[in-house]
């Protein structure tokens, strides 16, 4: 995999001089900025509109938990691209309990809705204004979000969650 | 009940009261879904008003897996996402470890990962363009795909010894170098496919019920490819010209000559032609890597401990001897920097990234998969709306939805 920087210097400085409280880093030529939470939206709109990021790759999150170092607990990752000039850049947002909700990007990108839907279903991260924040992958009766890092790989049994049918009754 | 019933299809999909709209469950077990996912339509006659895609059926928590395997023992679990190309899977992954461990693979072993790559392309293809061809009713089209698909399997069990889920790569390197019986399997692969392209060119291309069933069906326009996140074929029969082998060369692919195929209709036939024309582009690339393909050794040398050494320097070196014994140890293991990194590639299916936390220990603290079928199948609800029931099965077909990737 190439090393070399995948996004004009340009990008950032202009980022920079628009919003304050961004936080640069690179590593392995990949440019990141975290952002502050009140301010994801309006960065994510500035990257779509002016600085042509108009690709979402995708919306992830981590679960710092148990991480050396971290502060914060929950990362929200947005994996943006150009389609243009095929500049990449990671955004970060920290979330911390109790309140995990940000703003949801679908409005800038139809593509964000299963994405969000999915780290709704495995972290419980509310996106506010979201259409259809239903869980994805797991049964709508689940109660857990097992992709944090406080639920164990093995032996928390949740089937009685399901409800039971009986052919006699139905 | 109203005589007339609402005519645009924006009235019909707010209109839950009307009882000529009637639902239908298409799934979980379909033979048209290939794999188990359900979608529940709500249909004026039989045009399809609305479908509520409801996936989840496959989901085994391969990612809260791949936060307890090591960043060898993952490769087996990626193997199973995307069945039909567990290659690029592999060669997904381990790339994204080692841009997260900051390792420089060997020459030899980034051409040999592009050949893989570029075979399980041809594999995914045949198989994505036969099942769409079968669907609308070309089963002889799908025997003439299928068969090829099984020279590809001997290739790749001669490879690795194993015909579906290979697991080859390995971090730094690979499990075995490609031995000469390999090259001679694919170049009589190469020499023997474009012939059968030719047939099934000569079987579906111009044939009028498939053009009639898959023309103007499931238009994907270019703004709602890139608003959407499609990529891969999907987008680029829409006219989007991404291309990770381009765009972000990885691997070997900026020394080799090749041609992105791009069209702009967006339909389901255009997404056909744009796979029948990468398989021959694909060829292209594999015969060009199998002619440069370097000498040399496929792993990382034993300094950077990561690669198993070989046999030979691990019972005569003591580098060899240490550096097995590291490896092989449970409390000891690679140098993992406290970072995190995503890495993505042209998979067959579309962009394939991982986004792997690192934690300082050899398992990854969250190995995130970023899944092309996933984000694709968001798009089908758009897509079908306002076809007809029996085009529910053309676009599934070109759309290509594996749903071991889609629930991972």
């Amino acid at each position: 995999m190439g090393c070399e920087p995948l996004i004009d210097p340009h990008t950032i400085a202009t980022l920079n001089s628009a919003f304050a409280g961004l936080k640069t880093s690179e590593f392995r030529g990949e440019a990141r900025v975290i952002v502050p939470r009140e301010l994801i939206y309006p960065v994510l709109t500035a990257l779509r509109d002016k600085l042509a990021f108009d690709f979402l790759s995708d919306i992830t999150c981590v679960d710092y938990l148990n991480y050396r170092g971290a502060e914060d607990r929950f990362g929200l990752v947005y994996l943006l691209a150009s389609t243009g000039t095929n500049e990449r850049l990671n955004l970060r947002v920290f979330l911390n309990e109790p309140d995990l909700s940000v703003r949801s990007a679908v409005p800038l990108w139809e593509g964000a809705n299963w994405m969000e839907r999915e780290v709704w279903d495995m972290f419980g991260i509310r996106f506010e204004g979201h259409p259809d924040l239903r869980r994805i992958l797991l049964p709508d009766e689940f109660t857990a979000f097992p992709l944090r890092k406080d639920y164990p790989l093995q032996g928390r049994g949740e089937r009685h969650n399901f409800p039971v049918l009986h052919r006699a009754t139905s | 009940m109203p005589l007339h019933p609402a005519s645009t299809l924006d009235e019909l999909v707010h209109a839950d009261d009307h009882e000529y709209l009637w639902t239908l469950n298409f799934g979980p077990q379909h033979p048209a879904t290939h794999t188990t996912l359900r979608l529940v339509l709500k249909l004026e006659g039989e045009r399809v008003v609305d479908a509520l895609p409801d996936i989840g059926y496959l989901h085994s928590g391969f990612e809260k897996i791949g936060e307890s395997l090591n960043y060898n023992q993952y490769v087996t679990v990626t193997d199973r996402m995307n069945y039909i190309s567990p290659l690029a899977n592999n060669v997904a992954w381990h790339g994204a470890v080692e841009k997260l461990l900051g390792l420089e693979i060997t020459p030899r072993c980034k051409y040999i990962r592009t050949i893989i790559a570029e075979l399980s392309r041809i594999s995914d293809h045949l198989l994505c363009n036969g099942a769409a061809g079968l669907d609308v009713g070309a089963f002889t089209f799908f025997l003439y795909a299928f068969n090829q698909r099984e020279v590809l399997y001997d290739i790749f069990e001669t490879l690795c010894g194993a015909r579906f889920t290979n697991s080859y790569t390995r971090v730094g390197g690979l499990m075995y170098d490609m031995t000469p019986l390999v090259i001679e399997k694919i170049r009589a692969f190469l020499k023997n496919l474009p012939a059968t392209l030719d047939d099934m060119d000569r079987l579906l291309n111009r044939n009028r019920i498939f053009v009639d069933r898959t023309k103007g069906v499931g238009v994907l326009t270019r703004a709602q490819a890139v608003s959407s996140s499609a990529s891969g074929p999907i987008a680029r029969a829409s006219g989007v010209t991404r291309d990770l082998r381009k765009d972000d060369p990885y691997l070997a692919y900026a020394e080799l000559d090749f041609n992105v195929c791009c069209a702009t209709a967006g339909d389901s036939y255009t997404r056909y032609l744009v796979r029948m024309a990468e398989m021959r582009e694909s060829l292209r690339i594999v015969a060009q890597a199998l002619d440069k393909l370097p000498d040399g050794p496929v792993n990382v040398p034993i300094r950077e401990r990561t690669a198993l050494p070989d046999k030979r320097s691990v019972y005569s070196t003591i580098e060899g001897t240490i550096s097995h014994f590291e490896l092989t140890m449970a409390n000891r293991g690679f140098d993992v920097p406290n970072e995190e990194a995503y890495a993505a590639i042209e998979a067959p299916n579309g962009e394939l990234g991982f986004y792997i936390v690192g934690d300082g220990s050899d398992v990854a603290y969250r190995a995130r998969c970023r899944p092309p079928s996933f984000i694709h199948f968001a798009l089908f609800p758009q897509l079908i709306r306002g076809h007809t029931l029996s085009d529910i099965v053309a676009v599934l077909g070109s759309l290509n939805i594996i749903a071991a990737e889609l629930d991972r």
